[in-house]
C-alpha cells in the first residue's frame, strides 16, 4: 500500500485549526453585524472571514480547503456582493435621492436592528471583500506557470 | 519641534519607503517601499484628526461624551487602505508573471523595453 | 440624473463580470448599450447646463459640507462628452478587434470599470471622492495595460503601476494637509475657507504636491517615464481610451479643478505650467522622431501635445483657456482614431515595425484615408479640426506677449508635420513589398468607428463657429471664475 503524501502542516496545527477555523467566522460574522454599533463594519469583518478559509487552506492543503468554496462560486459570490450594493444604492431612487434610506426606519439607537440601510451596505461589501480576497488568494495558489506543466 | 513630532514621524516614513522604491534592486523590495509609502500617508492622515484630551468617536449607552477625536479620517484611511491593498495584490501579481517569463527579480535586467 | 454616469458603468462591469462566461456575447451587447446610453446623457446634459448654468446633486440628500454632493457645470459636460464619445467608438471598435484575445468578458468588466472612474472623477465635487475615483480608474488601467501578458507588457505595466501608485501617495499627503488645514472636504467649502482664514506657506506646499501627483498621471515631462512603455503595450482599444481621454481627464481635467477654482492661481504658478508645457513639447517632438514602432512614436505625439494644452491653459487668458480646451478635445478625437488605426495595421499584418510595413494603401483603403485624415489634423493643416485650435494657442500666446514660445510651439507643429509623414509613408504609401500580398481589408465594425472619428475630426473645426460656440465658452467661463466657484455651488445649492 502506496503511503499518500501528506499535504498542509502537522499535526498539531491541523487539531487547532478544526478547533478554531469555525469560531473565527463566527467573530467575522459578529464584526459585520454589529458594524453600526461599535468598530469594524464591512471591510474588516469581510477580511476576517476571508482569512478563515485562507487559514483552512495553509492548514490542511489547496484541495480542502477549494472544496469548501471553489474559486468559480467566489467570483460569483463577489459580483453578486458589488450587484447588491448598487441595488442598495439605486433603490434610493424611489425615494428621490441616491443612497435615500426610505424603507428601513432609524430605529432605536445601540440596538442590532437600527440605523436604516448601513447593516445591508456591511452584508453586501463584507460578501465582496471576503470573497474577493479568498479569489485572489485561489488565483495566486492555483497560477500554473508554463514549467509546471 | 514639540507640536510638529507627528510631521516629522510620517515625513521620515514617507521618506524611507521613497528610497526604498527608488534604490532597491529586488521587485520584492520595491513592492514593500510601496506599501511602506501607503502605511506612512494612513498613518497622517489619521494622526490629523487628534484632538487633546479626545477619546475614541464611538458613542456607548451609558456614557457622555465630553470630547472626541475627529472621526472623518478614520472612515477615509479604512478606503484608502483597502485601496491600498487592491494594488498591492496586482503588483505581486504581475510580479509572479514577470518571473516566470524573465527568470529574474533583478530590475536592472528587466529592461527589454528601452529609448 | 448625474448618478447615471456611475451607475451604468459599475452596473454593466458586474453584470458583465457576473454573466460573461455562460451567456455568449452578452458583454458585447451590454458594453455596447452602456456606452451608448451613456453618450446620450452627456449630450442631454449640454442642453442642462446651457439651460441652468450649474447643477448641484446631494448624495443621498445629505446637505453638503456634511454629505458629497455632484456638480454639473460648463467644463464638466464638456469633459462627459469627450469621454464617452470617444469610449461608445471604442467599444463599437473593441467588438472585432478583442477576438484574438482570450477572456473577453475580463476585458469589458476593467473597461466599464475604468470608465465608471473617469465619469466620477468628472462629476464629483468633493476632493476624497476624486481620489477614490483616480484610483478605481487608474487600478482598472494598470490591470487593462497588462492584458496580453507578454513580457514585455507586463515589464510596462509594473512600472506604470508602480510609478502610477506614488503618484496617488503624493495627491492623497496633500488631500491629508488640505484636510488638517481646513478641516472639510468638499470642493467649494475648501475654496471658501482658503478665502476667509488666508493662503500660506502650507497651501503653495499642497500646490506643489498636487502638480507632481496629477502631472505624472498627466505625462507631464519630468514625470513622463511610463507613457512609451505603457501606451504601447496595451490592447489598441485601450491605448486609444488612455492615451485619448484617461491621461486628460487624470491629469489635465483634475489638475484645473484643483488649481483654478479650489486653490486659485496666480501669476508663478501659470508660469511653471507654461515651463512645463513648453519642455514636454519640445521633448515629445524630438523623440518621437527617432521611433521605429508606431504605437511608440504615437505615445511620444501624446506627451507633446499635452504639452500643447498645459501650454495654452498657463498662458491664463480667456482665448488662451478656449484654444486649450479646444485642442484638447480634438486630440482625443485624432489620438484615439491614429491608435484605432494602429491596431486594425497590427490586425491585418501582425506587426508593428516601420521599417517592415509598406504600401499598404491599396490593401486597406479604410485605414489608410483615415489614418492620413488624422495625421493632417494633428499636424495643423487647414481646414482640419487641429489647424484651428494649434492657431487659437499661437494667437493666445503671441497676444500675451510670449512671443518666444509661440515661436517654439510653431516649430514643435513642424516636427509633428515630420514625424507624421514618415509614418505615413513607411506605412501605407511607399513602394507596395510583396509579404503584404495576402492582407485583407479590416472588419466591419472597427473600419466603422475609425470612419466615424475621421468624420468627427473634419467638423470639429465647426466648434468655433458661433452656432456651437457656447459648449467650449460655458467649460472656458468655468474656469476662468476661478474662486468664485464656491458662490456658484453654494447658491445653487439652497
Amino acid at each position: 500500500m502506496k503511503n499518500k503524501k501528506e499535504v498542509g502542516m502537522t499535526v498539531i496545527v491541523k487539531t487547532i485549526t478544526r478547533l478554531t477555523v469555525g469560531l473565527i467566522l463566527l467573530y467575522g460574522i459578529y464584526i459585520v453585524l454589529h458594524g453600526h454599533l461599535s468598530p469594524g463594519g464591512g471591510f474588516a469583518g469581510g477580511v476576517i472571514i476571508a482569512l478563515s478559509f485562507i487559514h483552512l487552506m495553509l492548514a490542511f492543503g489547496r484541495e480542502v480547503a477549494l472544496k469548501k468554496l471553489s474559486q468559480a462560486s467566489a467570483s460569483i459570490l463577489e459580483s453578486l456582493g458589488a450587484i447588491m450594493f448598487l441595488g442598495i444604492a439605486i433603490l434610493g431612487f424611489i425615494g428621490g435621492y441616491f443612497f435615500l434610506n426610505f424603507f428601513l426606519h432609524k430605529g432605536k439607537p445601540f440596538a442590532l436592528f437600527s440605523a436604516g440601510i448601513i447593516p445591508l451596505c456591511n452584508i453586501a461589501i463584507c460578501l465582496k471583500v471576503g470573497a474577493g480576497l479568498f479569489a485572489i488568494f485561489a488565483a495566486l495558489v492555483l497560477f500554473k506557470g508554463s514549467d509546471e506543466k | 519641534m514639540n507640536g510638529y513630532s507627528e510631521y516629522m514621524l510620517c515625513f521620515m516614513l514617507f521618506c524611507i519607503g521613497l528610497y526604498c522604491v527608488l534604490r532597491k534592486r529586488n521587485i520584492i523590495k520595491i513592492i514593500i517601499g510601496l506599501g511602506i509609502i501607503e502605511y506612512a500617508v494612513n498613518l497622517f492622515f489619521v494622526l490629523v484628526g487628534y484632538r487633546s484630551h479626545g477619546r475614541a468617536p464611538i458613542l456607548a449607552k451609558d456614557q457622555t461624551i465630553l470630547n472626541m477625536v475627529d472621526p472623518l479620517p478614520q472612515a477615509l484611511v479604512l478606503t484608502s487602505i483597502v485601496i491600498g491593498l487592491a494594488v498591492t495584490a496586482l503588483i505581486v501579481a504581475i510580479a509572479i508573471r514577470i518571473y516566470e517569463k524573465y527568470g529574474t527579480f533583478d530590475i536592472t535586467k528587466i529592461r527589454r523595453l528601452r529609448g | 440624473m448625474l448618478p447615471f454616469f456611475v451607475i451604468i458603468p459599475l452596473g454593466a462591469a458586474f453584470l458583465i463580470s457576473l454573466l460573461g462566461k455562460k451567456i455568449k456575447n452578452i458583454d458585447d451587447v451590454l458594453a455596447n448599450l452602456g456606452t451608448a446610453s451613456l453618450l446620450a446623457f452627456s449630450l442631454y446634459s449640454i442642453i442642462l447646463v446651457n439651460a441652468h448654468k450649474i447643477l448641484v446633486y446631494k448624495v443621498g440628500s445629505w446637505v453638503p459640507p456634511i454629505g458629497i454632493c455632484m456638480v454639473l457645470d460648463g467644463l464638466t459636460s464638456f469633459m462627459l462628452v469627450t469621454v464617452n464619445l470617444v469610449s461608445f467608438v471604442v467599444t463599437i471598435y473593441s467588438i472585432s478587434y478583442m477576438k484574438r484575445y482570450t477572456d473577453k468578458h475580463r476585458f469589458y468588466t476593467l473597461f466599464m470599470l475604468m470608465l465608471a472612474g473617469m465619469n466620477g472623477i468628472i462629476i464629483t465635487g468633493d476632493l476624497f471622492n476624486l481620489f477614490v475615483f483616480l484610483e478605481i480608474a487608474s487600478i482598472a488601467s494598470y490591470a487593462l495595460v497588462a492584458f496580453g501578458t507578454e513580457a514585455e507588457e507586463l515589464e510596462a505595466a509594473f512600472k506604470y503601476a508602480v510609478m502610477g501608485s506614488v503618484a496617488s501617495s503624493f495627491i492623497l499627503l496633500g488631500i491629508a494637509l488640505l484636510y488638517s488645514y481646513t478641516s472639510t472636504l468638499n470642493m467649494a467649502d475648501i475654496s471658501l475657507v482658503l478665502s476667509q482664514k488666508g493662503t500660506g506657506l502650507l497651501v503653495n506646499f499642497v500646490l506643489v504636491l498636487f502638480l507632481m501627483g496629477f502631472g505624472l498621471k498627466a505625462a507631464l515631462v519630468p514625470f513622463h517615464a511610463w507613457l512609451p512603455d505603457a501606451h504601447p503595450s496595451a490592447p489598441a482599444p485601450i491605448s486609444a481610451m488612455l492615451s485619448g481621454v484617461f491621461i486628460k481627464t487624470l491629469g489635465v481635467y483634475a489638475l484645473c479643478r484643483v488649481l483654478f477654482n479650489i486653490l486659485g492661481v496666480s501669476h508663478n504658478i501659470l508660469f511653471v505650467l507654461i515651463m512645463l508645457g513648453v519642455i514636454s513639447q519640445i521633448v515629445g517632438a524630438i523623440l518621437a522622431l527617432a521611433q521605429q514602432d508606431i504605437k511608440r512614436m504615437f505615445a511620444y505625439s501624446s506627451i507633446s501635445q499635452i504639452g500643447y494644452i498645459i501650454f495654452a491653459l498657463g498662458i491664463g487668458t480667456p482665448l488662451a483657456i478656449l484654444g486649450g480646451l479646444f485642442h484638447l478635445f480634438n486630440h482625443a478625437i485624432f489620438k484615439s482614431l491614429l491608435f484605432l488605426n494602429s491596431g486594425a495595421i497590427e490586425y491585418a499584418t501582425g506587426t508593428r515595425d516601420l521599417k517592415r510595413l509598406g504600401g499598404l494603401n491599396s490593401q486597406l483603403p479604410i485605414t489608410g484615408y483615415t489614418s492620413l485624415l488624422g495625421s493632417m489634423s494633428i499636424s495643423g493643416i487647414p481646414p482640419l479640426g487641429g489647424f484651428f485650435s494649434k492657431l487659437i494657442i499661437i494667437i493666445a500666446a503671441v497676444q500675451s506677449g510670449y512671443i518666444g514660445f509661440a515661436i517654439i510651439a510653431i516649430l514643435v507643429s513642424i516636427l509633428t508635420l515630420a514625424y507624421y509623414l514618415k509614418f505615413l509613408r513607411f506605412t501605407f504609401f511607399r513602394k507596395f513589398s510583396e509579404t503584404w500580398q495576402k492582407t485583407k481589408e479590416v472588419p466591419l465594425t472597427m473600419g466603422l468607428s475609425m470612419i466615424v472619428l475621421a468624420v468627427i475630426c473634419i467638423v470639429s473645426g465647426l466648434l468655433i463657429t458661433p452656432l456651437f460656440k457656447p459648449f467650449l465658452q460655458s467649460a472656458v467661463n468655468v474656469l476662468l471664475t476661478g474662486n468664485s466657484y464656491k458662490d456658484l455651488v453654494f447658491g445653487a445649492i439652497r
